[in-house]
């Protein structure tokens, strides 16, 4: 290992880096303004103040995140070719029909975006809360349009792979990739679950310190509703992720089960630490059969181990493993948390006071964005040493330029940076809900 | 399709300029307003360009998308090349994008807000300024994509007499299109004086900038003067632009705002067809005098023509919407300017 970070590395550290906060920023820009389009629908409906100062503050989050994650997507959009410009160089023309529909779909989320922000009191009432709606679908599409683009790159399709050429593009057949489908599913519902919990925690949090307060409330009520329900649909979208990927990338499954041997009615295993000089899982708690039957359907089916796998073709064992097992870990304790939710709202209406279930939802407030990243670490690592499926090495792809850990410094300190000043700036939003908004400022007779 | 969407990737290019460069030049003309002024200008500008601001960067991510999808190798050789000042113009939008929105929606309008200020008017200058870099490393001649060492084939490519005057005219041309946008958005007679003055010394800049242009593309040995006084498209383009700075200054002096502004962009306009058309269809000329050709490098047709139709459904959807969203605060601005 040299002094410094070799440049390949560098490459691929400052690709994960900006995805990973773009994933976050763009994420809440995609479903808070559905948040938003519940509570704005319940005051035009209600005329009840409280609905319309709630849509108001969640704007301003809106724009904030919308803002941070248009200029983050910007980046990327250069980054690609700044990074891989060899992968870009053949990737382009075939995988960039879902970026040039999501051009198009961001263009018009910029444009609802600035009718709703600015079109209080000067649009109609109804078309203006129709402008919030078209933030919230067209960041939707957006998203599935790039994760379409993402599904490629593990099932490449829409082209004829002939002595190192790409013949017969068909840009139509590369977005609907075999892998399009579960992987935009998956990031739809992690989308909304992740932000779903997120905002229902801070919302929960100043719930704790002032239980009157009618915004927090029902600012909770909306985000839980959402977060739950997608919380609850989830493992069910993790099924046919894993009976795909056992399909289509058999060493990613391998490398996410940590299962160096292809075996009959394999288990489940969960934890544990892979060895892979041994072929090993230490510390393990296993499932007789059921990796068998989650990856095919069947107790006794056979499941392909990394020794089918030449060892070159191998992505990394260990980091797969541990971010799948964190990713199925959260998964789970979120829908639990959920399900207490909806039994609350059924059956036990006492527990949505209580401080234990208000400090469950406060405890879930990072928890779905780190389920978030190691998900996306378990794609993108898991399909390593790829970066388009079987058909280009990662490796092969990166730029010739030196230097390139320079630049991972300098982007990793900006996003740093970025990050801390929009967590500040929330904070003093949050802090200053009960000067800005009326409804608030009831909270604050009540508290001082 | 392939005129389809050649045309698409010029005009998203050149509505890039017009609209978010008047953007990055409103933070010019900030930079360049005296400090008892600039609460004022910060208000009006914010007015002026708030609802359509997002929309109005747009344009860039639709032509690099256009590039990626459409003539991939010539943005993988762009990347590659001119990956040091593509990596600062990233930065320049990342800072600026956040600080204008982060100094709006911050809750607490305390000593942060000159910290959103200084990177928001610094990021506007460094921003347009490395986009005229790339655009003028470009066409000239200046990339050595057989270069044996890192600052032959990395530094000089871009940081040479020629690049860095087209980026100081690219920021001068910012700097007008603001000004002038920003006269028919004073409210008040004082507000107007000086976006006037600032427009005519911005229109001095960029005339006095545009003349080193020509000084560094004579030094350097781009061939600048036969693209556009050689040229009939070229030579009746850039008349155009001299003829309507003439109207322009006269119409100054009258202060016809909606005129000033088609003028403005007119002349812009007419500015990029004389630097670019004699040269078109080669967008990336190579130092080894190998010049790419839009055409010759293009995607294979089936992908041209998906994107062709991507593209003229897309704009079905936006266009519409955009201009409504521009005639919708256009005329609020009126009304609030009457009430």
């Amino acid at each position: 290992m040299p002094r410094y970070m070799d440049d390949f590395l560098a490459a691929r550290s400052q690709m994960a880096l900006s995805l990973g906060f773009h994933i976050i920023y763009a994420c809440i820009g995609m479903v808070m303004p559905f948040f938003m389009a519940v509570s704005h629908y319940k005051w035009l409906r209600t005329g009840r103040p409280v609905y319309k100062d709630l849509t108001k503050a969640w704007s301003k989050g809106v724009a904030i995140f919308f803002a941070t994650g248009a200029v983050s997507g910007t980046v990327l959009s250069f980054e690609l070719g700044l990074l891989w410009p060899e992968f870009m160089k053949h990737a382009g023309p075939i995988f960039g029909m879902p970026f040039s529909l999501e051009g198009t779909a961001f263009f018009i989320e910029a444009i609802a975006l600035g009718f709703f922000l600015y079109g209080w009191e000067k649009l109609n009432r109804w078309f203006h809360w129709f402008t919030g709606l078209v933030v919230g679908f067209s960041g939707l599409a957006s998203g599935i349009l790039v994760v379409a683009a993402n599904a490629w790159m593990n099932s490449p399709a829409g082209f004829d792979f002939v002595d190192g050429k790409y013949l017969n593009v068909d840009p139509v057949a590369a977005m609907f990739n075999k892998a399009w489908f579960s992987q935009a599913l998956h990031m739809s519902l992690a989308a909304f679950a992740s932000t779903g919990f997120a905002v229902a925690g801070v919302h929960a949090l100043m719930l704790l310190r002032n239980r009157q307060s009618e915004f927090h409330a029902k600012a909770f009520r909306i985000a839980a509703v959402f977060a739950c329900i997608a919380a609850l649909l989830q493992p069910l979208s993790g099924d046919l992720s894993a009976k795909d990927v056992a399909q289509r990338q058999p060493a990613k499954l391998a490398a996410m089960e940590a299962l160096y041997r292809t075996e009959r009615s394999a288990p489940l295993i969960i934890g544990g630490i892979p060895d892979d000089k041994t072929g090993q899982v230490h510390a393990k708690i296993e499932i007789p059969g059921l990796l068998s039957y989650m990856a095919h359907g069947e107790w006794q089916a056979e499941v392909t181990g990394l020794d089918k796998i030449a060892p070159a073709d191998r992505p990394p064992v260990a980091v797969t493993h541990y971010a799948f097992q964190i990713m199925v870990g959260i998964g789970t304790l979120l829908m639990i948390i959920s399900l207490v939710y909806f039994i609350a709202l059924a059956r036990k209406r006492s527990w949505l006071e209580k401080s234990w279930f208000l400090k469950l939802f406060v405890f879930a407030i990072p928890l779905g964005y780190i389920a978030l990243e190691a998900g996306w670490v378990v794609t993108e690592v898991g399909r390593q040493p790829w970066i388009i499926y079987g058909v280009m090495r990662t490796a092969d792809a990166v730029t010739p330029m030196p230097g390139i850990a320079w630049s991972f410094y300098l982007f990793s300190a900006i996003y740093l940076s970025l990050s801390l000043i929009v967590i500040f700036l929330l904070y003093r939003q949050i802090k200053m809900v009960p000067v800005l908004y009326s409804s608030g400022s009831s909270d604050l007779k009540k508290t001082h | 399709m392939e005129a389809v969407v050649i045309i698409f990737f010029c005009v998203s290019i050149l509505l890039y300029f017009l609209l978010g460069g008047a953007d990055f030049g409103a933070g010019i003309v900030e930079l360049l307003t005296s400090r008892k002024n600039l609460s004022k200008t910060r208000k009006t500008m914010y007015h002026a360009i708030g609802p359509v601001w997002e929309a109005n960067h747009m344009w860039l991510i639709i032509a690099v998308v256009i590039l990626f999808v459409g003539f991939p190798s010539i943005y993988s050789a762009m990347s590659v090349y001119l990956h040091i000042p593509l990596a600062i113009m990233l930065i320049g939008i990342i800072a600026r994008g956040t600080a204008f929105v982060f100094r709006h929606y911050d809750a607490v309008k305390d000593r942060m807000q000159q910290t959103y200020n200084r990177i928001f008017v610094y990021s506007s200058f460094i921003t347009p300024l490395f986009l005229g870099i790339i655009a003028g490393s470009v066409i000239s001649r200046h990339i050595d994509t057989g270069a044996r060492n890192f600052a032959d084939a990395y530094i000089w490519g871009w940081l040479n007499g020629f690049s860095i005057s087209v980026g100081l005219f690219t920021v001068a041309l910012c700097g007008f299109l603001a000004a002038i946008y920003l006269i028919g958005e004073a409210d008040d007679a004082a507000d107007r004086q000086r976006f006037i003055r600032k427009a005519k010394q911005m229109n001095l800049a960029a005339v006095a900038s545009g003349c080193i242009v020509f000084v560094f593309a004579e030094q350097d040995g781009v061939p600048l003067r036969s693209w556009i006084f050689e040229n009939p498209v070229g030579l009746s383009a850039i008349t155009a632009a001299t003829l309507s700075l003439v109207v322009l200054w006269y119409l100054l002096l009258r202060g016809k705002t909606r005129v000033l502004r088609i003028l403005a962009g007119f002349q812009v306009t007419m500015i990029l067809v004389a630097i670019s058309y004699a040269h078109f269809p080669y967008f990336l000329r190579l130092k080894n005098g190998q010049d790419l050709s839009l055409y010759e490098h293009m995607a294979p047709e089936k992908t041209i023509q998906t994107l062709g139709v991507a593209l003229l459904a897309g704009s079905l959807l936006i266009l519409p919407f955009l201009g409504y969203l521009f005639y919708s605060f256009q005329r609020s601005a009126e009304d609030d300017g009457t009430a």
